[in-house]
């Protein structure tokens, strides 16, 4: 008896849990605020400055989400989530959105029920190792010792790696990144192996870059990007077409610059779509019209953000590589805006 | 016979001690050098602490104070000629941080809340720490106090902490009433109901409907704007309050006679130390998240601080149940021939005697459970811990680690240190001698 009145709490809880998820969107518009989850620290994806304000890569994401629904690129609550929560804070609705260069995979698209809305980041697990080392390519490292964070992907895909390259290699496990910098440069593993971003901005931080290069050799796929949960189309939509935005706008060549001048007007139908002075986009998704045009103000357009986050001139210093736009032999790819 | 007359008449007069056995030399030969094996040990230990010392001080000693970035840092290093990846501190990243790591995110302009707070629960302490030294009166504001931290770090409407202080008269007057016309048992019961049905169905209603009559209260500030070193503080603070009485409960209940209330007891405690604390706090963010109804805001801190409070109270329960223990049967008998009554006898005679002996418990207790908080790290709360890793994230700052956890270990042994040297001065002043 006792039971089935729990179990009947849990199924209405379940439904009603149902229910509210089906309005996303609607939770957020009427709340004012949208709570995206971000990492609790990643350089140049997400960290928070000496003022408490949210930065990086991931967090211009949110950032224009939440001006495309709510017009204002500040209304972002943000939820700091570590590996291990971010998936059960999504799930229970505690987060609109997750934002934290979580990779694509199959299982947690299909299995834990959740909607990968795109890609803002093509990563891919690479290696670090001391110049004096003199080695060239990854397929040299028979023997070598290699710094690995225990727990993750990284570690499954070096195993196969060396498995299917038939040498062997002695793994030195480790729990953080700063962990690993600090036995990386006091010489406790020959090679340092993680998402080529991380090693990227490691190796910046080190007192002399120049001394340890990255192998060309990147032995897996990570594609990241922002996730919202399974079966709200209409709020995967909203975050689906704002990242589209971005990266079409920088194809189109609208960028923070020349914003309120195109938004004027131009000759380009599609910029016109985009910036809401054509078409309806924006009534079809539930936004104002001008949605694109405040999903760019906030931190201009993909080149944009990435350049200021983790491109060539901030200290990450990543070149674009795969994330350049498909007309400039890279990966970023946006469906018309039509 | 031989004339053997000399025998010495006058005392001789005092004469100093030979200059080896006084002063720095003195006690040098007397603690240090005693015998071969002390000297070899002390000078091994010389040799060991200038060893530490001749890194240390050179790396601390490093004049990086108003640098903006690690680079900068290692270019005002290497100015002045000291390179290599452990040449010098780099303190500027405290500097630019140091705010961060005490406040967290909690609004610049609204600082003065949680250090009023903090404050005032010093006021708060007082009576209790030093009962013969400030007026005996004092102990209404350690009573208010409760209501007053969470207004001044939460903010919210100043009629929600007055609504639910009005529960606890209520169940007052409940249990005076009932207690006079019918038992003890019967009033105690129905002023728990009254207090618990006012704070279900009254409290958020009234509250809401002064607040509308009379706007009083501070600018709420969101939990998720706590962080840092006030985040650990707050977590400790309330969680150690509450576990104290609650484990004083559990503690009686599991030598209580009924055997419902010592089962219930006995199963609480067990179930609390049988589990590790993360696996509670993983608990707190995860789990109920699910099991609530959505839509329900319950607050991560809250939830958080609610299994801190579980969790040191069974431990509570056990050092009080030690320290009963440990008193004579003798004590339990006089209170029963004096005609006390069960919580008379407690109150007076048995409790005062048994917290004395469990001071060092208690205090343990609470240290182990304010360097716990550090935990709520791992479920992606900012405290110290989890603010360094966040600092470290900021591209300026990326690669900075012994500074940091330098800092926060420094800020945590303060606060721990500090309660264990009180705790050994209680000790020293309840000594009674009968040990």
């Amino acid at each position: 008896m006792k039971n089935t009145v729990i179990l009947g709490a849990l199924t209405i809880a379940g439904l009603s849990a149902g229910a509210a998820a089906a309005g996303t969107l609607d939770d957020v518009k009427a709340r004012g605020k949208l709570n995206c989850g971000v990492t609790t620290g990643l350089v140049g994806f997400a960290a928070p400055d000496a003022n408490g304000e949210w930065k990086g890569f991931d967090v211009a994401v949110c950032r224009a989400v939440a001006a495309a629904v709510l017009g204002d690129g500040s209304a972002v609550e943000f939820v700091p989530t570590t590996g291990k929560t971010r998936f059960t804070a999504l799930a229970s609705g505690e987060i609109d959105v997750l934002a934290r260069n979580t990779t694509w995979t199959f299982s947690r698209d299909v299995d834990l029920k959740f909607e990968f809305t795109g890609v803002n980041y093509y990563d891919g697990q690479g290696f670090m190792v001391p110049k004096e080392l003199g080695v060239s390519s990854a397929k040299e490292l028979d023997g070598a010792t290699v710094c690995i964070q225990t727990g993750t992907t990284t570690e499954l895909n070096l195993a196969d790696f060396f498995r299917s390259n038939n040498i062997s290699y002695e793994p030195v496990p480790i729990e953080t990144n700063a962990e690993a910098q600090q036995q990386y440069l006091a010489g406790a593993c020959d090679v340092y192996t993680t998402d080529a971003s991380g090693l990227a901005a490691t190796r910046a931080t080190f007192e002399s870059p120049a001394d340890h290069v990255l192998l060309p050799e990147i032995i897996s796929k990570e594609p990241l990007g922002p996730l919202v949960r399974h079966g709200d189309n209409e709020w995967g939509d909203v975050v689906r077409w704002t990242l589209n935005a971005l990266i079409t706008a920088e194809e189109l060549g609208v960028t923070s610059a020349n914003l309120a001048e195109m938004a004027g007007g131009t000759n380009n139908p599609e910029i016109n779509r985009l910036l809401g002075t054509e078409g309806t986009l924006g009534e079809m998704l539930g936004l104002s019209a001008d949605w694109g045009k405040n999903a760019l103000s906030v931190g201009g357009n993909y080149g944009e953000v990435f350049a200021d986050n983790i491109g060539e001139a901030t200290p990450i210093g990543l070149a674009r590589g795969l994330n350049a736009q498909w007309t400039e032999g890279g990966l970023l790819y946006s469906p018309p805006f039509r | 016979m031989s004339d053997i007359s000399f025998v010495r008449t006058e005392m001789l007069p005092e004469q100093a001690p030979p200059p080896s056995s006084v002063g720095a030399i003195g006690w040098a030969r007397a603690n240090l050098f005693s015998s071969t094996l002390n000297t070899a040990l002390t000078l091994a230990a010389v040799a060991l602490i200038y060893y530490v010392l001749a890194k240390l001080v050179p790396w601390a000693w490093s004049p990086t104070w108003n640098a903006t970035s690690l680079k900068n840092c290692r270019e005002i290093l290497a100015e002045l000629g000291r390179e290599g990846h452990f040449s010098g501190a780099c303190w500027g990243v405290i500097r630019d941080r140091w705010v961060q790591l005490f406040m967290g995110f909690y609004p610049a302009e609204e600082y003065w809340r949680p250090i009023a707070a903090f404050i005032l629960l010093g006021v708060a302490l007082l009576p209790i720490l030093y009962s013969d030294k400030v007026p005996s009166k004092m102990i209404w504001f350690t009573g208010l106090y409760p209501f007053l931290m969470p207004l001044l770090l939460w903010g919210g409407s100043i009629w929600t902490p007055i609504m639910v202080l009005a529960g606890f008269v209520l169940a007052y007057v409940v249990y005076r009433a009932l207690t006079e016309r019918m038992s003890e048992l019967i009033g105690l019961i129905a002023a728990v109901v009254a207090a618990v049905l006012w704070w279900l169905l009254a409290v958020s209603p009234l509250s809401g409907a002064l607040a509308d009559l009379i706007p009083l209260g501070l600018e709420p500030v969101d939990s998720r704007k706590f962080g840092g070193m006030m985040l650990s503080l707050t977590i400790g603070v309330v969680s150690i309050g509450f576990s104290l009485p609650i484990g004083i409960v559990l503690a009686l209940g599991r030598q209580s006679d009924l055997l419902i209330v010592k089962a219930l007891c006995v199963g609480f405690i067990e179930f609390i130390r049988g589990v590790p604390l993360i696996t509670l706090l993983f608990v707190a963010s995860t789990l109920l998240n699910i099991f609530m109804p959505p839509g329900t805001n319950f607050d991560i801190i809250m939830r958080v601080i609610i299994m801190a409070t579980l969790f040191a109270s069974a431990y509570m329960a056990e050092v009080i149940r030690g320290g009963l223990a440990a008193l004579p049967k003798g004590q339990y008998e006089g209170a029963d021939s004096l005609g006390l009554d069960y919580w008379q006898a407690q109150r007076l005679i048995i409790m005062p005697q048994a917290l004395k002996i469990s001071i060092p418990g208690i205090v343990s207790t609470f240290i182990g459970l304010f360097k716990d908080t550090t935990l709520v790290s791992v479920i992606g709360l900012l405290d110290p811990l989890g603010l360094s890793n966040a600092i470290r994230a900021d591209a300026n700052w990326n690669g900075v680690v012994w500074e940091l956890y330098g800092f926060i270990a420094l800020m945590f042994f303060v606060f721990c240190f500090s309660m264990s040297r009180y705790s050994m001065y209680l000790e020293r002043k309840l000594q009674t001698g009968h040990r």
